[in-house]
C-alpha cells in the first residue's frame, strides 16, 4: 500500500534546490512528484522519485542528509469536491494529515496525491472502507 | 573623588611594606588551611618561611581554573563554612560553575572596594545611582550595591532587562551614575531613543561600565550619546568581583588596581615567565587581604598590560590597561561568560544532536547576539518543518537553562561548517570590539 518518500534538508539559500536536481539528473532519476516546505532558515524538500536507491546514494554522496518517510498515494476524483470527500473522512476519522502534495500524472481519469499522515495504518483502513483507491508504491514510481 | 586617601595615594615604600606584610599572612594561612596550596608549595618545596621578599612570589606555581574546578565546589575555602556568609558563582569551561565564598569582612572589603571605585569613576554621597548590572550569583549586581550603600549614595537595584521600565524609572527617579555592561549602556540609549526619552534631558553624569571588554570607540560611542563620562571598571569573581581595579574620571587613562589588596603580575601565557612593566601578557592576581577564598598567583586569562607611572589623579597604585583579549576560547555575551565547550556539552547531552556546530556573535545594534549552527545530520533531520522547529526551540531552551544566555539556533547543511586540518571552526566572532 503505502510509497516510500525521500526528503532533503536544504538551507534557504539560492542554488541549492537546483543543487539537488542537478544531483539526481546525473544519477537519472526521474523525480514523480515534489513538495517544498520551508522557513526563513531551512526548507525542507519531498520527493517521489523513480528509484529511491539511487536517488538517496546520489545525495548522501554529495553531502546532503535524507530521510524516507512512508506516504500514502490516494487516487481523488477530479471534480470539485472530490478532495473535500477524502479530507472529510479522514476528520471523522480523526486522523491528522500532516501534509500533502499533487501527483503530476493521472491514473486513469483521477489525479493523485502524496499524503503524510500520523496514523498511516489507521488511515488505509478509512480510505479502503470509503472504497478511495490508495496506490501501491510500486506502481507510483512508475505512474 | 579619593575617598582612601591613605591607602590610595599612599607612597609606594609604604604601600610595599603593607603589600608584603599581608602577602606573607596570606600565604602563612592558605598554607596552613587549603591542603590543595599545601600540596602545591610543598611539591615545590617552598616552604611558607621561602617568601621574604615581593620578587619570591615568583617562586610560587600559578593557581588555574582547572585547579578551582578540580575543587568543587568548596574544596578552596581557607575558613570553616560557619564563617561564609556569601556564596557568588561564575561559570566554568565545563557544566560546573566556579563557586567563591565570602567572610563577612570579605563582603566588606569588597564593599569599601566598590566604593572606592564609584567614587573614582565620579559618585558620591548624595548620587543616586542606577544598577543595572545582574542581580544574583554574577557579582556585578550585588558588588555594586554594597559599594553604593558603602559610599552613602542611593542606590536603585534595577538590575538588567525590562529596558522600558529602566527608561521610565531614569525619567521619573532621576538617577545621576549609571552602572552597566558598555553594551547595556548603549542598548539603554537605543530604546530611550525610541520612547521619546533624551539622555540630554536626564541627570546622568557619569557611567562605570564593565563586566565585559571594551573599547575607546565604544566610550566615545557612550559619552556622546548618554552625555556623560564613561569609566571601566574590571574585576572577576574568583579575585573579588568587581572593584578589582578602577579607572579614574581624571585621567580615564588605564586602570588603577587596589594594590593594597590584590598584586597584580602579566606573565608570557607560554612560559610563565614574569613580564616587565609595559609588556602585554596574561594577568594574573594574588589576593592578601581575603579570607574565604584567597587566591595565590590566579591566572586570569585576561590579556593586558602593566603601568606603574604616576598618575594625575594622585594615586600611587598602578595602572592595568583596558583589557585587550583573551588566551582562551571564553566569549563574553552581554555580560555571561560562554566556553564554546559548555554549547557543546549541552549538545551532547541531546542525542538526536551530532557534535558539528559553531558559534557566531555578532553586534546587533549594540547588543550581543549569540547563534547556534548545528548541522542536520540523519537523526536530528525530519520531514516535518515542525518537528524541526521543535528541535531548534529545544536546543535554545537547554543552553538557556544551562548557561543562562539566550542563543538562536539555525539548523544548516553537514559540511557547512568549515573544517580546518580536521578540526572545526568553533567560533566566529564578528563584533568589533
Amino acid at each position: 500500500m503505502r510509497a516510500e518518500q525521500i526528503s532533503v534538508f536544504l538551507e534557504n539559500k539560492a542554488g541549492r534546490l537546483a543543487e539537488v536536481t542537478g544531483i539526481l539528473s546525473d544519477a537519472k532519476v526521474n523525480i514523480r512528484a515534489l513538495a517544498l516546505a520551508d522557513t526563513s532558515d531551512f526548507g525542507v524538500l519531498r520527493l517521489i522519485v523513480d528509484s529511491n536507491e539511487k536517488a538517496v546514494e546520489a545525495l548522501k554522496n554529495r553531502g546532503f542528509t535524507v530521510g524516507r518517510t512512508d506516504v500514502l498515494a490516494v487516487e481523488v476524483e477530479d471534480r470539485p469536491g472530490g478532495l473535500h470527500r477524502i479530507l472529510d473522512m479522514l476528520n471523522e476519522a480523526d486522523i491528522n494529515v500532516e501534509y500533502m502534495y499533487a501527483f503530476v500524472q493521472h491514473s486513469g481519469k483521477n489525479a493523485v496525491m502524496i499524503f503524510r499522515f500520523d496514523n498511516i495504518d489507521e488511515a488505509v483502513k478509512v480510505l479502503e472502507k470509503n472504497n478511495v483507491k490508495v496506490i501501491n508504491g510500486s506502481e507510483v514510481y512508475t505512474l | 573623588m579619593i575617598l582612601d586617601i591613605g591607602f590610595e595615594t599612599m607612597p609606594r615604600e609604604d604601600l610595599e611594606a603593607i603589600i608584603l606584610r599581608r602577602l606573607k599572612a596570606t600565604i602563612d594561612r592558605v598554607y596552613a588551611n587549603v591542603p590543595f596550596y599545601r600540596k602545591k608549595f610543598e611539591e615545590n618545596n617552598i616552604t611558607p618561611n621561602d617568601i621574604k621578599s615581593l620578587e619570591d612570589l615568583k617562586r610560587i606555581p600559578f593557581t588555574t581554573k582547572d585547579d578551582l574546578r578540580d575543587n568543587y565546589p568548596f574544596g578552596m575555602f581557607a575558613v570553616p563554612m560557619d564563617n561564609v556568609v556569601r556564596i557568588h558563582a561564575s561559570s566554568g569551561t565545563t557544566g560546573k560553575p566556579t563557586v567563591v565564598g565570602y567572610t563577612a569582612r570579605d563582603v566588606n572589603t569588597w564593599a569599601e572596594l566598590m566604593a572606592r571605585s564609584l567614587a573614582a569613576g565620579g559618585a558620591n554621597r548624595g548620587d543616586i545611582i542606577h544598577n543595572a548590572y545582574g542581580y544574583g550569583l554574577f557579582t556585578g549586581g550585588l558588588g555594586v550595591h554594597y559599594g553604593a550603600e558603602k559610599l552613602g549614595a542611593s542606590v536603585i537595584p534595577v538590575s538588567g532587562g525590562n529596558t522600558k521600565r529602566q527608561i521610565v524609572i531614569m525619567k521619573d527617579f532621576g538617577p545621576t551614575i549609571l552602572t552597566a555592561t558598555p553594551s547595556y549602556a548603549l542598548h539603554l540609549s537605543e530604546v530611550a531613543e525610541e520612547v521619546g526619552v533624551s539622555f540630554k534631558d536626564l541627570k546622568f553624569k557619569y557611567g562605570i561600565f564593565g563586566a565585559e571588554p571594551w573599547s575607546e570607540k565604544m566610550r566615545d560611542e557612550i559619552e556622546r550619546k548618554l552625555h556623560i563620562v564613561a569609566v571601566d571598571i574590571y574585576g572577576l569573581s574568583e579575585v573579588i568581583g568587581p572593584g578589582v581595579a578602577i579607572e579614574c574620571h581624571e585621567a580615564k587613562k588605564g586602570l588603577h588596581v587596589f594594590e593594597d589588596h590584590f598584586i597584580p603580575e602579566v606573565i608570557n601565557p607560554s612560559t610563565g615567565e614574569v613580564l616587565p612593566y609595559g609588556e602585554t601578557g596574561e594577568l594574573v592576581f594574588t589576593t592578601i587581604t581575603k579570607e574565604a577564598f584567597p587566591v595565590i598567583r590566579y591566572r586570569t586569562r585576561d590579556i593586558t598590560s602593566l603601568n606603574p607611572e604616576p598618575c594625575i589623579c594622585g594615586r600611587t597604585h598602578i595602572r592595568m590597561n583596558k583589557v585587550s583579549g583573551r588566551t582562551d576560547d571564553m566569549l563574553i555575551i552581554r555580560g555571561v561568560n560562554v566556553f564554546p565547550s559548555q554549547i557543546e556539552s549541552v549538545l551532547m547531552e541531546m542525542e538526536e544532536v551530532e557534535p558539528h556546530y559553531q558559534l557566531v556573535v555578532d553586534r546587533d545594534g549594540n547588543l550581543d547576539t549569540l547563534t547556534v549552527l548545528v548541522e542536520v545530520g540523519e537523526r536530528l533531520f525530519s520531514d516535518e518543518v515542525k518537528r524541526l522547529q521543535d528541535r531548534e526551540k529545544k536546543i535554545a531552551k537547554n543552553i538557556k537553562d544551562y548557561l543562562g544566555v539566550s542563543a538562536r539556533v539555525k539548523l544548516v547543511e553537514p559540511k557547512v561548517i568549515a573544517r580546518s586540518e580536521g578540526k572545526a571552526v568553533r567560533v566566529i566572532d564578528n563584533r568589533k570590539i
